[in-house]
């Protein structure tokens, strides 16, 4: 059992009961690096229950944020409360950023049962955040029934969402390319659903039928041969289209529950790179935090070519000096 | 670890106010300076500023009023204080007459940007109005 201070315990009590105030100031913490929030972490993964991630991911401009405001729309009529994380890159040059996602979802602005935070890259390469993984930890300890990640405009790979995500959508629209694109690795392949959205574009029909042909072809895991990704035509401006793929992300769920073996097989992917990332954070903080772990004198020998850097780095890793 | 003081705003339009020239100026100036800013547009009411407040957990807001919606910029500010968010600063620019920047400053409104305010005084307001100022050393 993790062992809570007074304080945290009150923190994890509001999350679990849905306090959207005491989960805003918590990322915020979480954003700063602050110190000393493992432990309040810990217990909030164990509060944690059944997956609800639901990816948004897709290149820039494609519909992205209006489509998720219509996502949202269609969720809550159905009775759902949902959370949503949107990321936003930062600029490379002065660590700021202009966060635009949120205004795409103003329809939902004073919902209460509604969370939207808008989240900087700051400099993560990949599609999200570097605390992106922290803070969904927080998401899911709450009582939302669904929690929305929205991607930066992403390239062919940043493929990083499907670390996180129990259901990745692909967004793109029938201006993205030809059908080698369609065809190209990466994003392409991690995807459960495809959306062309902007269907109101000439091209669309032309862009499905390569889509669904591409997806026809696709290799796909041992598993699960029931789910062949479908391609669904939206408008997000105007909603259309929006209440099949919310069927086709609540049929995904059910496909995936039903497989528990295979849903256990990608749980256990992300968690995987989960522990991955964490050790790294660790280690990176370890190593530059000028804790001492890396002093001069440990690198000396290298530097000398007396030992190399593989062998330093793994006594390090096996804490052996 | 390092504590990284990055600082997050929002900057909006209020009302029926489609002018959205000098926020997106500002918006990009305040980028320019290192601040993460979210950016809500047009169309906003004081209650939709407020909740993107709270679920954003910022230190300021920035209001660009070009339509004499005055009041409702009054109305956030209450409203802010109803909702336990009165650390959040709000500045207000835009074509604001001299004789109601008093009234706006007496109101809450911790500063105002009358026309040919400086890019680089509103980033300084917005970096010296926020942390009280630690971060811009
Ligand atoms: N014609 C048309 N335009 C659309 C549609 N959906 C979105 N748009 C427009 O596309 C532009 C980008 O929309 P967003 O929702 O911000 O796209 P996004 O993918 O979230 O963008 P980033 O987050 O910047 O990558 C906006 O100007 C929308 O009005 C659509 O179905 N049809
Ligand atoms: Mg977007």
């Amino acid at each position: 059992m993790v062992q809570l201070s007074a304080k945290d315990q009150l923190i994890l009590d509001a999350l679990t009961s849905g306090c959207v105030r005491t989960c805003a100031r918590l990322i915020s913490r979480i954003e700063r690096g602050e110190p000393g929030l493992v432990e309040l972490l810990r217990a909030l993964y164990m509060a944690g229950g059944s997956e609800k991630i639901i990816g948004i991911t897709g290149p820039p401009g494609a519909g992205k944020s209006s489509l998720v405001a219509k996502v949202i729309g269609v969720l809550r009529r159905r009775g759902n409360r949902v959370a949503v994380l949107a990321v936003d890159p930062s600029s490379p040059f002065t660590g700021g950023a202009i966060l635009g996602d949120r205004l795409r979802m103003i329809g939902h602005a004073t919902d209460p049962e509604v969370f939207i935070r808008s989240m900087a890259s700051r400099g993560r390469l990949g599609g999200l955040a570097k605390k992106a993984g922290d803070v969904l930890t927080v998401l899911s300890a709450m009582p939302w029934d669904f929690i929305i990640v929205e991607t930066v405009g992403t390239g062919q790979s940043e493929t990083e969402i499907m670390h996180y995500a129990a259901v990745v959508v692909l967004v793109q629209t029938p201006m993205a390319g030809d059908d080698v694109q369609a065809a190209k690795a990466g994003i392409n392949e991690i995807s459960d659903i495809y959306v062309v959205n902007k269907s109101d574009h000439p091209d669309a029909d032309r862009f499905r039928r390569q889509l669904e042909a591409m997806v026809g072809l696709g290799l796909r895991l041992e598993g699960d041969r029931l789910w062949r990704p479908p391609v669904v035509k939206t408008q997000s401006l105007v909603g259309e289209g929006v209440d099949e793929l919310v069927d086709q992300i609540g049929q995904r769920f059910r496909t995936l529950a039903e497989s528990p073996e295979l849903s256990r097989q990608r749980f256990r992917h992300r968690l995987r790179h989960r522990v991955v990332e964490i050790v790294r954070e660790m280690l990176e903080r370890d190593i530059q935090s000028g804790n001492g772990m890396l002093p001069d004198s440990r690198l000396e020998p290298v530097l000398a070519r007396e030992k190399d850097p593989y062998e330093l780095a793994r006594e390090f890793l096996s804490g052996g000096t | 670890m390092q504590v990284s003081e990055r600082i997050k705003v929002i900057i909006s339009m209020i009302g029926l106010d489609g002018h959205t020239m000098g926020a997106e100026v500002v918006a990009r100036l305040l980028r320019d300076a290192g601040i993460e800013v979210v950016y809500l547009g047009v169309n906003q009411t004081p209650e939709m500023i407020v909740q993107a407040a709270m679920h954003e957990d910022v230190e300021a807001i920035g209001i660009s009023s070009h339509a004499s919606n005055y009041n409702q910029v009054v109305e956030l500010v209450e409203l802010l204080e109803k909702n336990d968010l009165k650390h959040v600063k709000v500045f207000c620019g835009g074509n604001i007459p001299k004789h109601k920047v008093v009234e706006l400053k007496d109101k809450g409104i911790a500063e105002v940007f009358p026309p040919g305010s400086s890019g680089k005084k509103i980033v300084e307001t917005f970096l010296n109005g926020t942390r009280g100022g630690k971060w811009s050393n």
